[in-house]
């Protein structure tokens, strides 16, 4: 059996632990103490279950996605609706859950990183909610890329901040958001998007996000009768997986699937998969797979979804992808494209581009297996942000 | 004794305090740095970190990340930097302590590294990600190869001060400001608090860095530590040395790389009495 509680050091077997500045070591301490107190106080849990219940719209659906299933002619294909959430991605479970946080141990100022937006979106969703003030670093890159959402953030009264370092994507603005947060540790929550980052993060996104994975048990077992036999999910840090796959680590008979990022291809340099290509190292505090070089500098990730585009990937991911107990494949930005393309046509729900790489795995995969074989998709977010992009990439399509 | 003590030793005895210059190795050629470290050597550094460019320095401002940058675009690599700390060892006086990210170390190998270490005759070792929690391979190989991984003490670590301590080795790097490396206006008010502080739990030498950038700042350091660390002040001249470099004036090169070494001068120059205790 896989062990998926972090030991003491924040171990998830040889993955994980607390690689950052000895200044933010006393306050990465007393967050696993608040975390601690605050989850298992009745108060924080009934505020956190009715702001996910009624200002996010939880539980989101499970939905039989009957065209498609027929469209490929094997497998049975459920997608659980994240896109379904208030401000369209899973994102916002996990920020309800450290806001809450952020506001219950008096913190006034929170501050977020974020490749594709969503993230960003979601904290500033939850900063207006609570009334925290909240600042969102993002890649001067990814900036571009996802206008929309910088509008939107700034519309809840967020502060936008473009990371101009490095490659100017997800990976250098959790690098400035982590800066900043050594500057302002005092009085600033650093609500992180992902399982990323060093202990106790990946534990307490993974546990505000695995809402995702124990609907999708109770609902499956309402529809089916049984649990399913693959869950499929896209990885770029990897929370929407790490919520849909946790309640199952334990149910060997439910196949976890995660699906990289493979950019123009893993035959070529530019890419987004980890697991595949990447081994070991340090990035954002925590010991896990990595892109870099043999010196151990981090190279740069590429994909044209700017939510996967990432060289590292949670420790708890690594952890999974090492003991064997989930598998990782790589999708191609063309295969997403086609993916993003095909569900919207096929089922009238425009994906985002990171749930397309799912989507696309489930098409590669359903044909192969039988139509007594159920498969879940995190569809983990919806796709509107991507419109633009996606236009531009098609060509010829003005918009 | 290791070096580090042995130059703290001399320079108590002498009522000098330490001057710690950093400069990122390969900014802007492995050559250039080589003959800064031999000037910041001549005019009276004690100690001199060598930085070993990293893409994504998280502990590090914008100076010392541009630095890197300089450097890494230039091709520069650990085995490169290495080769210039053996080069450099038998030509100064200064001890030699290598500043690194805990990731080259990670890839080099923690064990490989410290040795290495030990075979180019670098003194010390500091990694800015590596918390005393995550050190304990290190620290042992540090103690295998009689090289010292210094540790450093933030103004936020209370009560974990003692911990620090008790497993420190050479120095204690004492962080002056919260947040990254980076010049700051004025020295942080609790500062001597801080020391004092750090004082009462170690009898290992405590030096002064992050935001130190004049030389009336280290004097009011010295006053009270017995090391004042100085990186992001003496890299950001490094820039114009960069850009003269790159134009090909040798002629502007040589009086960039004059106005560095003299300005470090200045910074040692108030270390040189102690004034504790005056």
């Amino acid at each position: 059996m896989s062990t998926t509680t972090p030991d003491q050091r924040g171990r998830f077997g040889n993955f994980g632990g607390k690689f950052v500045p000895e200044t933010l070591m006393n306050a990465l301490e007393q967050l696993e103490r608040d975390y601690e107190t605050y989850t298992k106080d009745p108060e924080f849990i009934a505020q956190l279950r009715y702001y996910l219940n009624v200002y996010s719209g939880r539980p989101t659906s499970l939905y039989y996605a009957k065209n498609l299933t027929e469209q490929l002619g094997g497998a049975k294909i459920y997608l659980k609706r994240e896109d379904l959430n208030h401000t369209g991605a899973h994102k916002i479970n996990n920020c309800l859950g450290q806001g809450l946080l952020a506001k219950m141990t008096g913190k006034k100022r929170v501050i977020a990183e974020t490749g594709a937006g969503q993230h960003g979106v979601a904290t500033a969703t939850v900063s207006a909610l609570l009334g925290l003030e909240c600042t969102v670093f993002m890649g001067e890159e990814d900036i571009e890329r996802q206008k929309l959402n910088v509008f939107r953030m700034k519309l809840m009264g967020a502060e936008v901040v473009p990371a101009k370092s490095g490659t100017r994507t997800l990976k250098d603005a959790t690098n400035e958001a982590i800066r900043h947060w050594v500057e302002h540790v005092e009085d600033t929550f650093y609500i992180i998007g992902s399982v990323v980052g060093p202990h106790p993060y990946p534990m307490i996104v993974r546990d505000f996000q695995r809402i995702i994975g124990d609907e999708t048990r109770e609902q499956i077992l309402e529809l089916e009768g049984r649990l399913p036999d693959t869950i499929v999910a896209c990885v770029g840090g990897g929370s929407n997986a790490m919520g849909i796959f946790y309640p199952f680590v334990n149910d060997e008979s439910v196949k976890l699937i995660g699906v990289e990022a493979a950019g123009k291809g893993i035959d070529t340099e530019e890419h987004a998969a980890t697991i595949t290509l990447g081994r070991p190292g340090i990035i954002h505090g925590s010991l896990t797979y990595l892109l870099q070089d043999e010196y151990g500098q981090v190279q740069p990730a590429h994909s044209i979804s700017a939510g996967l585009d990432y060289p590292g990937i949670g420790p708890e991911h690594a952890h999974l992808a090492e003991t064997k107990r989930a598998t990782y494949l790589p999708i191609t930005d063309d295969e997403a494209l086609d993916a993003f393309q095909m569900l919207s046509r096929v089922e009238g729900i425009i994906p985002a581009l990171e749930s397309s790489h799912a989507i696309a795995q489930v098409v590669k995969l359903a044909p192969t297996l039988p139509k007594d074989h159920i498969i879940v998709v995190s569809l983990s977010g919806r796709g509107d942000k991507d419109v633009h992009s996606v236009a531009q990439a098609l060509g010829g399509i003005d918009v | 004794m290791s070096s580090i003590a042995e130059t703290f030793r001399r320079l108590q005895a002498n009522g000098e305090k330490a001057f710690i210059p950093f400069l990122t190795a390969g900014d802007p050629s492995i050559e250039i740095t080589e003959q800064l470290i031999l000037e910041l050597d001549r005019i009276g550094a004690d100690i001199i970190e060598i930085g070993i460019p990293y893409s994504d320095p998280l502990a590090d401002g914008p100076t010392i990340q541009e630095a890197a940058l300089r450097a890494l675009n230039a091709g520069v690599r650990m085995p490169h930097v290495l080769e210039m700390v053996r080069r450099l060892r038998p030509q100064v006086k200064a001890s030699l302590v290598l500043f690194t990210y805990a990731n080259p170390v990670f890839q080099w190998g923690v064990e490989r590294f410290f040795e290495t270490a030990r075979e180019i005759g670098a003194d010390g070792v500091i990694i800015p990600d590596l918390p005393l929690e995550e050190s304990q391979e290190a620290l042992a190989a540090a103690a295998r190869n009689g090289v010292d991984l210094v540790p450093l003490v933030a103004p936020t670590s209370q009560q974990r001060i003692s911990k620090l301590c008790a497993q420190g080795q050479g120095f204690i790097y004492c962080v002056a400001a919260l947040g990254v490396t980076g010049v700051r206006e004025t020295v942080n008010e609790d500062l001597p608090q801080i020391v004092a502080n750090v004082k009462q739990h170690t009898d290992l030498p405590v030096a002064v860095g992050f935001g130190v950038g004049s030389p009336e700042q280290a004097e009011i350091i010295g006053r009270y530590a017995d090391g004042v660390i100085v990186g992001s002040a003496l890299v950001k001249r490094v820039a114009p040395i960069a850009d003269a470099l790159a134009a090909g004036d040798l002629e502007l090169l040589e009086a960039k790389k004059r106005e560095l070494v003299e300005f470090a001068a200045s910074l040692k120059a108030p270390l040189r009495q102690s004034r504790a205790g005056v």
